[in-house]
């Protein structure tokens, strides 16, 4: 073993011991909750028609690039709300804040909506800092955050036209949404409160279910600490019509790339029978860089890409 | 060679516009759902003058590849240098305004690092320590103030450098090659 290993590892040893406990204290809250645990396949014969998403081939089949369609799978066969925490692999995908191989926490509850997700995402969080002993204040890159609950809620609409002068549920402009988002809108969240941006606009609505009385907006939401994006919640969509629509256009919009993404036939029948559920996944890696006061993904993974 | 962007990392050499760019830092940015983005910080290799550019996943670039080849410094001809690949013995004539201020330390038969890319050298590197005989120890200039602790004097390649008083014609000096500031003096084995 290289001395530069060993010292790495030495220096994020403490990282990595508070990474076992969160994973403990998740396990526990899930099951406090009455969720059942469950696994689904790495290895998958298509992943999930995603724009941005890419996934690694392998001989044919794909590493999962996220386990929604199997958890769904099993939610539709009935066995109530479910926890997964998994690896998921998206290629080219590297930074400070990613991993080509990184970890999610996956869970759905039935009868839930996306704010009801929210609601379960603002508790995990205080109990997995409660439980490392952090109470609800902890202190982040120099900034001391607040977890209380209720976290703050704005709408992308609010938001938008707050920092960046513009409002995305009206007017569809994918490529300066990404960028607005980045420079101006998640700059203008409150440094020391995290914050739950929702209503996405109908054209980023992914899976998630149109909100009920206005189609202009999804029922789709994410939550946002000190900068970190940590979780993206759904009401999840039913009607497999409507995302066999959706994913129809994906497929279209990445005709080209050279990724072949088949309809994934098993899981549309299987949505058809989906129970009214709210689902969530969230970055593990970057919830345990936000409990051990890391600035890199790098600190709280024993072997990051150029070291695997 | 065209080069899909998630491909370029740290000392990447790409082209803009047939200007040659090293890049120093990418940042890879990517909100949930969103396309990623890559901020590419990088210098530009003929003036150094530093820009960040932000490209989107699937953006291509094209990388040039850029290579120093060791030459050695053989005369001057009008306003430009000769120098010699000291592997193909190739000779490059290289104009005077490439080297800008580092021109006035070079010196006969030195080996010098061009940057080529293809066949042109876009950028010469000079060793960065110089050692330099003194030719004429009092020269009034304008610009150089003589003070109590410091001089001018002339070295053998017509450069003039501030230098302690104590400094003789006919010293060796060691002079830094990226400021053009006297060093020390050479004790003479």
């Amino acid at each position: 073993m290289s001395r530069a290993e060993t010292l790495r590892l030495k220096q994020i040893k403490a990282n990595l011991k508070r990474r076992a406990l969160i994973l403990d204290s998740i396990r526990a809250f899930f099951k406090r909750e009455g969720f059942l645990e469950v696994e689904t396949p790495l290895l998958v014969p298509q992943a999930a028609p995603e724009q941005f998403i890419d996934p690694f081939a392998v001989n044919g089949w794909f590493l999962s690039t996220s386990p929604e369609m199997h958890m769904k799978r099993l939610l539709a066969a009935g066995y109530g709300s479910v926890f997964q925490i998994t690896h998921c692999f998206r290629k080219g995908e590297r930074g400070q804040l990613h991993n080509p191989e990184f970890t999610m926490l996956e869970w759905y509850r039935v009868d839930a909506d996306y704010l009801g997700i929210i609601e379960d995402t603002e508790r995990l969080v205080l109990a997995v800092a409660g439980d490392l002993g952090l109470g609800s204040a902890i202190r982040y890159q120099g900034r001391d955050i607040d977890l209380s609950r209720p976290w703050p809620r704005t709408t992308v609409s609010e938001a938008f036209r707050k920092s960046a002068d513009w409002d995305p549920v009206l007017r569809h402009d994918p490529e300066r949404f990404d960028l607005d988002l980045l420079d101006k809108v998640m700059p203008g969240f409150s440094a020391n409160r995290p914050t739950v941006l929702m209503d996405y606009p109908a054209a980023n609505a992914s899976m998630a279910r149109l909100k009920a009385g206005d189609s202009k907006v999804a029922e789709r939401t994410e939550a946002f600490i000190a900068g970190l994006e940590l979780a993206n919640a759904y009401t999840e969509l039913t009607d497999a019509a409507e995302l066999e629509k959706r994913f129809r256009d994906v497929i279209q919009e990445t005709g080209d790339s050279e990724v072949h993404r088949p309809m994934p036939r098993r899981f549309l029948e299987a949505v058809a029978e989906l129970p009214a559920c709210g689902g969530i996944a969230l970055g593990v890696d970057r919830l345990v860089m936000l409990l051990c006061d890391a600035d890199s993904i790098d600190e709280v993974v024993a072997f990051p890409r150029e070291l695997v | 060679m065209s080069i899909e962007i998630s491909e370029v990392t740290r000392n990447t050499k790409i082209l803009i516009d047939g200007v040659p760019f090293a890049v120093e830092d990418v940042n890879f940015v990517k909100p949930g759902k969103g396309r990623a983005i890559y901020r590419i910080k990088m210098r530009n290799l003929l003036d150094g003058v530093p820009r960040e550019i932000t490209y989107h996943s699937g953006d291509k670039v094209e990388e040039v590849s850029i290579v120093a080849h060791d030459m050695q410094y053989l005369y001057e001809e009008g306003d430009q240098f000769v120098f010699m690949d000291t592997e193909s013995y190739d000779q490059h004539p290289v104009s005077k305004n490439l080297l800008g201020n580092k021109a006035q330390f070079v010196k006969e038969s030195m080996v010098v690092s061009a940057i080529m890319m293809g066949s042109r050298i876009i950028g010469i590197d000079l060793p960065k320590f110089v050692e330099l005989k003194v030719v004429e120890s009092a020269v009034s200039t304008r610009t150089d103030t003589v003070t109590a602790q410091m001089k001018v004097v002339k070295l053998e390649t017509g450069a003039t450098v501030n230098v302690p008083t104590f400094v003789k014609e006919g010293d060796t000096l060691k002079i830094d090659t990226r400021t053009g500031s006297y060093v020390e003096r050479v004790t003479k084995k």
